[in-house]
């Protein structure tokens, strides 16, 4: 079988498990991970304060925040269109 | 999912700092040395750390209800191995900590750690003797990939644990509530990576398969092979 046709059953089972997920937990507002395991250390040790603060730029909103994502998915996404491109007009060239 | 800026008190962030610099710094060494004598591969190069960039980007839902992102790790763990993987890395988590307030900049070392080395050294080793047994390239491939994602979260449970060791359960009781929210949320995600991997190498091998012979990742009979069955 082809693996573009495996890769795609297998997109659709995850787009399943998505919407199984929402199903299963009507409340969830689909928050991070990461979040999730900060409520994990509050349980463990109430009193733990974060001893250091971020010096990075913190993005003012959650729309600028998705901006950023967006841009660094785009860069990403146009080096590997450009890499893989020239690749096969190279081959082709040939 | 990285461990947010200041989450991990002393002695561990100082630890993982100690335990992945080394790594980081011989990888920028195989790094330099890749550049310098193999010019072709530069290109490849840059795909496997865009990979990076963008899967670590797509935030995506979970049947948990929560959210998390690939690592995409696992291509170029397999492509130049895991030091060059950890120098990537720590460009994605820097970008993330600086720019986004994602992970942060005493906890780089642990998200180094977790990220670029621990998950990409199990897929190399799993890549390479997987190879060595004669397993399907894009199994391989597969399962390669999703493993580095995989070890990424149950790593960064440990991390976690060692540093949060739970009053009744002690580390282990603390690791079973952080793996409970990462490793479960990772598994479809993991899945998902390794087939997105999968796919995006059967490419490369059809347009650029003397690369990959010339980073040792396939034999170039394994090559002559792979091309046959896509005919």
């Amino acid at each position: 079988m082809k693996l573009e046709y495996i890769v795609g059953i297998i997109v659709i089972l995850f787009a399943v498990q998505f919407l199984y997920g929402v199903a299963a937990n009507p409340d969830s507002e689909f928050g991070g991970a990461d979040g999730a395991a900060e409520d994990v250390i509050a349980s463990i040790n109430p009193d733990y304060e974060p001893w250091f603060g971020g010096i990075g730029f913190e993005p003012p909103g959650g729309e600028t925040e998705s901006l950023l994502f967006a841009l660094q998915a785009a860069f990403g996404a146009v080096i590997i269109g450009y890499v893989i491109g020239y690749y096969k007009g190279k081959s082709e060239a040939n | 999912m990285h461990i947010f800026e200041g989450f991990l008190p002393s002695p561990w962030w100082q630890i993982w700092f100690v335990i992945s610099i080394p790594v980081i710094l011989y990888g920028m060494y195989q790094l330099n040395k890749l550049v310098s004598e193999r010019r072709e591969v530069v290109p490849l190069l840059a795909v496997a750390g865009a990979f990076i960039f963008v899967l670590s980007s797509l935030k995506l839902p979970s049947v948990t209800g929560s959210s998390s992102h690939p690592t995409g790790t696992g291509m170029s763990a397999i492509l130049f191995g895991p030091a060059i993987t950890a120098v990537l890395s720590v460009i994605v988590l820097l970008y993330q900590s600086l720019f986004l307030a994602h992970g942060g900049l005493t906890t780089l070392g642990a998200n180094v750690f977790s990220m670029g080395i621990a998950g990409p050294f199990v897929a190399f080793m799993f890549y390479k003797a997987a190879s060595k047994a004669g397993m399907n390239f894009y199994l391989n491939v597969f399962l390669a990939t999703a493993i580095a994602d995989w070890v990424t979260y149950v790593v960064t449970s440990l991390q976690l644990a060692l540093a949060f060791p739970s009053a009744e359960g002690g580390v282990l009781g603390s690791f079973t509530a952080f793996a409970a929210v990462f490793a479960t949320t990772q598994v479809p995600l993991a899945i998902m990576e390794g087939a997105l991997t999968a796919l995006i190498m059967k490419y490369v091998v059809q347009i650029k398969s003397d690369v990959l012979v010339d980073l040792n990742v396939l034999t170039s009979s394994a090559v002559t092979k792979l091309k046959e069955t896509m005919q």
